[in-house]
């Protein structure tokens, strides 16, 4: 597995300060957006269901930092974070979730489909496993198009027991196509223990032989490293030798979604995670590297002004328009289905 | 005008529109190098070559999924989806993700695909290859569905289908695939969204799909020779979107309105026709609407039963005869 034991370096490495300050503003930006996330669901002013990612941030970061603005990614219901990471607006995120005119797709779509195309984001897939194919499929676009461009797609532990897995896998493997897949595994399968349900103890990792792939298992909770193995297996995807598999370890610290208190997780690994939660370790990295505190601290408050800045856009902006109902069904922008 | 197959008119639409249009690619199992099992895409890997004719694994979501991941990304894939029936292996891809990503991303993304499938019954396959399942897809907001009875129809709306900024669910019968007909030298693209009137009668109006276009016109002519009944059939072509206007029309002139269908009795395309008759041409109608029907069964695999279960052209005679007398 890949840890920080073996890819610890110094700030003036091939990673360099900016980024690393990039990866830290990307990682707590997300952390702000998803607690300010709840906090309007306990307001009531979210409805619906979310599916929070915090304590998972430093794959969605990692990952987008190495994307080039034309890549695509593909994500699950639990997406708010590979969204945000890509660059959508904030305000179209909380509004999205909030269900307001000024949400990403005017409120149409809810929490668990976000999707932003100016920024790559090719949308949040709420049916398990059905994102992977279309992931590779865009990818085929790609190489047949010749255009440098890679699909990412992330999804959880529970994907890997679904059969579009195994299809996209396999077929993404046969025509050699420029897609990576993320698998986020955060050790439960929604209310399951992933364990319980898998017959293998890694469920990504373990299968990849399967496609004629390399086992890739990383620490997903340790940015570096996620950073580091994304832009290799995207580097790979771009100069035509094919797909890649990874699996990074993550914990997620609240429940699936909003109606789970995750109570079936044990104290001892809730605490053990909440040890290892990626941000204040990446914040000690930093300042330990010779990052000053003061600049970790302005940023920090740019980021939590920003987020207070969205939610009151998002709340003072109006609900969808009536007439949103019967738009978009059609690419001629309406539903008719008879004349 | 030449004459082609039904099965041929499936290649002519596809050559034709990839001689046009670099981003049209075709997908599915054994459509490249075997040309298709029911031998639909026979020639098209030569012409076009294997990056643009793809044989794919038995894996019917990595095919729909690739052609959305492709059509949202600028191709207009063409993916064969082998037996209708193998549609309910791929329905999430169908119905949770084709058909609601435009409406869902408020506009965001746009699906140009078609899914072409070989659908019916008659060919003594058995209940899991033989179904009409035209109505799943109509049931389903954000899908066009077409079901073509004529190879000029098959060729003209499958390069409609393949041109249109929509998904499509393009369903070939596959008891037409070796029938013949004319089908207009040169470019030819029909319009999406029209009925056809396949005879003009004056005394009753029968609305058929697919393989019971021809089983209505020939219940047509018996009613004509052996009844002097005078019968209009609407070759409905298109369930969505559904040219109400032509099929009104026609049913206002004769006062009696039947529909033929293949698809098993409940929740029938005709079903939706008949309440939209009913709710709208109330006053027109000179007697109760009629559904021919199958019965509300699985299809048997014996060629005796099969015969028996499908709407003939003995039973349309039979079935007006009686609502008539």
């Amino acid at each position: 597995m890949r840890t920080a034991a073996n890819s610890r370096t110094e700030m003036n490495d091939e990673i360099g300060a900016e980024t690393r300050l990039a990866l830290y503003r990307s990682q707590f930006a997300i952390r702000s957006v998803e607690k300010r996330a709840y906090d309007l669901f306990l307001q009531n002013l979210i409805k619906g269901t979310s599916h929070l990612a915090i304590g998972q941030e430093a794959v969605a970061a990692g990952f987008a930092m190495s994307m080039k603005p034309e890549d695509w990614s593909f994500c699950t219901y639990r997406g708010h974070a590979h969204t945000l990471a890509r660059g959508a607006s904030m305000t179209g995120v909380l509004g999205e979730l909030m269900g307001r005119e000024c949400g990403l797709m005017g409120g149409k779509g809810g929490s668990m489909h976000l999707t932003d195309i100016d920024n790559g984001v090719m949308g949040s897939y709420a049916i398990v496993g059905a994102h992977l194919p279309i992931a590779m499929g865009a990818a085929w676009s790609a190489q047949y198009r010749g255009t440098d461009q890679v699909a990412v797609c992330f999804f959880g532990d529970g994907t890997t027991n679904i059969g579009a897995f195994h299809e996209a896998l396999s077929m993404a493997s046969i025509w050699k196509l420029p897609v990576v897949f993320v698998c986020e595994n955060n050790l439960y399968m929604e209310y399951t223990p992933i364990a319980a349900v898998t017959p293998v103890k890694n469920p990504a990792a373990d299968r990849a032989s399967a496609y004629g792939l390399d086992r890739i298992l990383i620490d997903g909770n340790d940015v570096d490293v996620v950073y580091r193995t994304a832009r290799s297996a995207i580097a790979r995807a771009r100069a035509g030798a094919g797909p890649s598999l990874i699996e990074a370890l993550t914990y997620r610290h609240h429940g699936h979604s909003r109606a789970d208190p995750a109570k079936y997780r044990p104290t001892e690994e809730v605490a053990a995670w909440m040890k290892r939660d990626p941000i204040p370790l990446y914040r000690q990295r930093l300042i330990e590297s010779g990052v000053g505190e003061p600049t970790i601290l302005a940023m920090e408050e740019e980021i939590k002004q920003a987020v207070d800045q969205a939610t009151d856009a998002a709340k003072s902006s109006p609900p969808p328009a009536d007439e949103l109902i019967y738009k978009d069904v059609w690419a001629n922008g309406g539903w008719a289905w008879r004349n | 005008m030449a004459e082609l197959t039904y099965r041929d008119a499936v290649a002519a639409g596809i050559a034709q529109e990839m001689e046009r249009d670099n981003s049209v690619v075709c997908l599915g199992e054994d459509i490249a190098a075997a040309g298709g099992v029911f031998k639909a895409t026979v020639g098209l890997l030569e012409k076009f070559g294997p990056l643009r004719v793809r044989d794919t694994p038995i894996a019917e979501q990595a095919i729909l999924g690739a052609a959305m991941g492709a059509a949202m990304t600028g191709l207009r894939p063409v993916a064969e989806i082998m037996f209708s029936d193998f549609l309910a292996v791929c329905w999430d891809m169908v119905a949770n993700e084709i058909a609601k990503t435009r409406y869902m991303t408020n506009g965001q993304i746009s699906l140009p695909l078609v899914i072409r499938t070989g659908n019916g019954g008659g060919s003594r396959f058995g209940a899991q290859h033989s179904q009409s399942v035209e109505n799943w897809a109509m049931a389903i907001p954000g899908l066009k569905v077409v079901a073509p009875s004529t190879p000029a129809d098959v060729k003209g709306l499958l390069a409609a289908a393949i041109r249109d900024p929509d998904p499509v669910v393009f369903f070939e019968h596959k008891a037409l695939y070796a029938t013949k007909g004319e089908v207009p030298d040169g470019e030819h693209v029909d319009t999406l969204g029209t009925a056809a009137i396949r005879r003009q009668g004056s005394d009753v109006t029968i609305a058929a799909l697919g393989l019971m276009v021809p089983r209505a016109l020939e219940a047509a002519e018996r009613l004509q020779a052996e009844h002097r009944i005078s019968a209009t059939v609407i070759d409905v072509r298109s369930l969505v979107p559904l040219d109400t206007r032509t099929i009104f029309a026609e049913i206002s002139k004769t006062g009696r309105f039947y529909t033929v269908e293949e698809n098993p009795r409940l929740c029938g395309w005709g079903a939706e026709i008949s309440s939209l008759v009913a709710e709208e041409l109330f006053w027109d109608l000179d007697a109760p609407i009629t559904r021919i029907t199958t019965p509300h069964v699985p299809l048997p695999a014996a060629d005796r039963l099969e015969d028996l279960t499908i709407p003939s052209a003995a039973r349309i005679v039979e079935t007006i005869l009686k609502t008539i007398d």
